[in-house]
C-alpha cells in the first residue's frame, strides 16, 4: 500500500507530512514531499485528503491486486469528490456529500 | 545523532496517545475540571489512531427498546464469559450520551422522521464517520491549559513506591527528550499490531486490520513497572475483504451478505454466530478443501453497490478503489474473506491492563482506556470515549481530595530550588536513547529483528500458517526465540529520531509477544476457536471461567488467575 507524488502539482506546504499518523513522509529542502517509509504505510488516505493540489495519489500494492490505478480526492462545497485515474486514461468519479449519513 | 537537550514539563494530567480515548479524555476533564493537561501523541492528533481513514458505523450503541445490560449480556455471550461485568455495565450506560456528544462535536448521523437515530442492527448506529478524528482534534486544539505534543513518542513511565509521577520519551522531530511529570496518567495509546506475520508481504505489509503504528507501547511500559495485565490470550483475528483488509460488516449488516464457500453454500450457521466462530468456520472451510470462502454479494442492486462504494470510501478507500479499478463492483463478483494475523486489543476482545471499576491500573495514578484496557471486550469507538471519561472523572476527583501518596518530585524540586531539572531517571534513560543513536557497531537491521519476531510468532505461536493452532511444545521454542531476539534489539542501530522510535516499537512488541505466550499456555483449554486454539487442550472446561492475569517480574512473566469479576457493586485492586 502507498501513494505516488506528482512533484510538479506539489506546493512543498507541508500539510501531509504533519498529518500521516505514521509519520512516514519528510520534506526535500526545496520543501517537495517525499514518502520516506513507503513500506510501512496503512493506506488510510489522510495525506491525500489533505493535500489541495491532487499532489498525492493513493494505489494498491501488485500484492493486493493492484492494476496501477491513482486515487486523488479534493473537495468541492460539502462534498468529497474521489476520482480513480486508470491506466488507459480513463476516469471515474464518486461523489460523497459529508452532510450524509452511510446507508449501511 | 545525539540527544542533547532535555524538556521537563510538568501538568495535572498527562494523557499518552491522542486517539479517540485520549482526545475525549482531554475534552472530559477540561469541561468538568480546571486541571491542566498535556496530550503526548507520537503521531498527529488530527488522524492518529484506529481512526485515520475514518469509521462508517457506531458500533456500540443501545437501540430504543434495549438496555444496558442487554449490552452487557451480548459481549458477554461473544467472549463466552470471560468478561470483566462490572467494566461492561458501567461503559454500556455511556455509550448513549457519547453519541450524542460526537453530533455536538458535528459527527453526521443517519435520522428517521422522528429525529431518531437509524439503528444497523441492535447495537449499531449509521452515521458518517470520515471525519470523526479531525472533528474530536479540533475540540481539543480549542480547549485552554491543554497541551498537545505533536510527534512525542513515549518510552517508559516515572514510578515510585507504585505511584506514577510522569512519563520519559523523546521528539521525533527535533531531537530532545521529554521528562513529563504529571499528577495523574491517562494511558490510551491502543493495542499491539505487527505480533505476527501479517496477510500481505513486502510492500503490502502494512495493508492491515489495525493501524501498524499502535504497537502495544502502552502494555510493554505498563509491564516494565509490574503492572497486571488480563486475557492476552483472548486474541482478536478479523475477518476481512481480502487483500485490502477492509471491513465486511458493512456487507454482512448492511447488505445482508452471508459467508459462502466456494460450492456457494452458506457455511456460517454451521460453525456459530460469534467473532471467534465467524472467523473459525472460513479456517475450517479453507482446510477442508472448500475455499476461497466470500460474501455473497452477487445480486445486490446497483443502487446498494453504489452506496457500498460510498460507505466504504468513508473508512477504507482502498477497497472502493479495488472495486473502481477492476470495473467490477460488488453486485457483478462476491468478496473474497480471510482472517487477519492474530492481534492484541481490548476493544473488540479484552486484552489489556487489569483495571479497577474507575479505570485505574494496579499503579496508583495510571488510568487505562480504550484497545489498551482490559476486561471489556465490544467496546468499540463509543466504549473507548465511555473508558475515558470515566477515567477522567475519577482522575478529576483524586485530584481533588489530593489523593497522591507520592510528593517525590517537589520535594526534589524544593532542594534544589528548580522545578525544571532533569531526574536521574532521566539521565539514565537519555544515555539509552543515546546508545542506540550512537551505534554504529550491528549486523541486524530493525526491520529484519521485526520481520524474525514475526515468523516466530506466526509458526509457533497460532499464526496464519499454523491456522491460528498451538501446542504448549510451540510455544515453549516461541518463547526462546523472542527471549533471543530480545537480546539481540538491545544492541540495534538508529541513525535518526525516527529510527529511534523504530527500535522502541520493536522492543515493545516483543515484551507483548512474551506475555501473549505466557498467556495462551496459562489458559489449558480451548475456549475461542482461533483466537486461542490450544490443540493441547481442544475443549472448554468450566474450571476455566476464570481470567488469566499476568505481571511482568524480574525479566519473568509471572501467570496467576483470578475469579470472575461481575456487575455488583465496585471492583478495587486489593492484592
Amino acid at each position: 500500500m502507498s501513494i505516488v507524488i506528482d512533484r510538479k502539482r506539489c506546493t512543498g506546504c507541508g500539510k501531509c507530512v504533519l498529518v500521516c499518523p505514521g509519520g512516514l513522509m519528510k520534506q526535500e529542502k526545496d520543501g517537495t514531499a517525499v514518502m520516506k517509509y513507503p513500506k510501512d504505510c496503512w493506506g488510510c488516505a489522510s495525506c491525500i485528503k489533505e493535500c489541495k493540489f491532487g499532489a498525492i495519489a493513493l494505489y494498491l500494492g501488485t500484492e493486493l491486486g493492484g492494476r496501477g490505478g491513482k486515487m486523488t480526492v479534493s473537495e468541492k462545497g460539502s462534498f468529497l469528490i474521489w476520482r480513480v485515474k486508470k491506466t488507459d486514461g480513463t476516469i471515474e468519479e464518486i461523489a460523497v456529500d459529508k452532510r450524509e449519513s452511510n446507508q449501511y | 545523532m545525539q540527544i542533547d537537550i532535555t524538556k521537563v514539563l510538568n501538568t495535572d494530567i498527562l494523557i499518552i496517545g491522542g486517539g479517540a480515548a485520549g482526545c475525549y479524555a482531554a475534552l472530559t476533564i477540561r469541561e468538568r475540571s480546571g486541571y491542566s493537561v498535556i496530550i503526548a501523541e507520537k503521531a498527529n492528533i488530527k488522524r492518529s489512531g484506529c481512526l485515520a481513514a475514518g469509521v462508517n458505523a457506531l458500533n456500540a450503541y443501545i437501540v430504543e427498546g434495549n438496555t444496558p445490560q442487554d449490552y452487557v449480556e451480548y459481549a458477554k455471550k461473544d467472549a463466552d464469559g470471560i468478561v470483566r461485568e462490572d467494566l461492561l455495565f458501567t461503559m454500556s450506560e455511556r455509550l448513549n450520551q457519547v453519541a450524542e456528544r460526537l453530533e455536538e462535536l458535528g459527527l453526521v448521523f443517519l435520522k428517521d422522521e422522528g429525529g431518531r437515530y437509524v439503528a444497523r442492527g441492535s447495537r449499531n448506529i449509521k452515521i458518517n464517520g470520515e471525519n470523526i478524528k479531525p472533528l474530536l482534534a479540533d475540540a481539543v486544539k480549542k480547549l485552554e491549559a491543554v497541551t498537545v505534543l505533536n510527534r512525542v513518542n513515549i518510552t517508559d513511565y516515572i514510578v515510585e513506591n507504585n505511584e506514577i509521577i510522569g512519563a520519559i520519551g523523546f521528539s521525533i522531530e527535533d531531537s530532545s527528550a521529554y521528562e513529563i511529570r504529571a499528577k495523574k496518567v491517562l494511558c490510551a495509546t491502543g493495542g499491539a499490531a505487527g505480533l505476527y506475520r501479517p496477510n500481505n508481504p513486502g510492500f503490502s505489509r502494512h495493508k492491515m486490520w489495525y493501524p501498524p503504528f499502535n504497537t502495544g507501547a502502552g502494555y510493554a511500559m505498563g509491564m516494565k513497572c509490574g503492572a497486571e495485565m488480563t486475557t492476552f490470550e483472548m486474541r482478536f483475528i478479523a475477518l476481512r475483504c481480502k487483500d485490502t483488509i477492509a471491513p465486511t460488516g458493512t456487507l454482512a449488516q448492511g447488505v445482508g451478505a452471508k459467508q459462502v464457500n466456494e460450492k456457494g453454500e452458506v457455511y456460517e450457521t454451521k460453525y456459530g454466530l460469534t467473532t471467534s466462530e465467524r472467523v473459525y468456520g472460513t479456517v475450517m472451510e479453507n482446510l477442508e478443501g472448500r475455499g476461497p470462502c466470500y460474501l455473497k454479494t452477487e445480486g445486490i442492486s446497483k443502487k446498494e453497490e453504489e452506496s457500498l462504494k460510498k460507505a466504504y470510501l468513508n473508512m477504507a478507500p482502498s477497497q472502493t478503489l479495488k472495486w473502481m479499478e477492476s470495473g467490477k463492483g460488488a453486485s457483478e463478483q462476491n468478496v473474497e474473506i480471510e482472517g487477519t494475523e492474530p492481534y492484541i486489543v481490548g476493544g473488540h476482545t479484552a486484552s489489556g491492563y487489569w483495571v479497577d471499576t474507575n479505570r485505574q491500573t494496579t499503579i496508583h495514578g495510571l488510568y487505562a482506556a480504550g484497545d489498551v484496557a482490559g476486561g471489556c471486550p465490544q467496546k468499540y469507538v463509543t466504549g473507548a470515549m465511555a473508558e475515558a471519561e470515566i477515567a477522567a472523572e475519577h482522575m478529576i476527583e483524586a485530584l481533588k481530595r489530593n489523593d497522591t501518596h507520592n510528593t517525590q518530585f517537589d520535594k526534589k524540586a524544593d532542594r534544589s530550588g528548580k522545578q525544571d531539572t532533569a531526574s536521574d531517571r532521566m539521565r539514565d534513560q537519555v544515555k539509552e536513547y543515546n546508545r542506540f543513536l550512537g551505534n554504529t557497531e550491528t549486523i541486524y537491521s530493525i526491520e529484519e529483528l521485526e520481520e524474525a519476531m514475526q515468523k516466530v510468532m506466526d509458526c509457533y505461536a497460532g499464526g496464519i500458517t499454523s491456522h491460528y493452532k498451538y501446542n504448549e511444545r510451540q510455544l515453549g521454542i516461541a518463547r526462546e526465540k523472542i527471549k533471543q531476539l530480545m537480546l539481540l534489539s538491545d544492541n540495534v542501530a538508529a541513525g535518526d529520531m525516527h529510527e529511534l522510535m523504530f527500535v522502541y516499537e520493536l522492543k515493545e512488541r516483543l515484551l507483548v509477544c512474551l506475555a501473549v505466550i505466557a498467556h495462551l499456555e496459562g489458559r489449558k483449554e480451548t475456549r475461542w476457536h482461533s483466537f486461542a486454539e490450544n490443540t493441547d487442550y481442544p475443549q472448554k472446561s468450566q474450571e476455566w471461567m476464570k481470567y488469566v492475569n499476568s505481571r511482568y517480574e524480574n525479566g519473568t512473566l509471572k501467570i496467576f488467575y483470578r475469579d470472575l469479576v461481575g456487575k455488583e457493586g465496585q471492583y478495587e485492586h486489593c492484592n
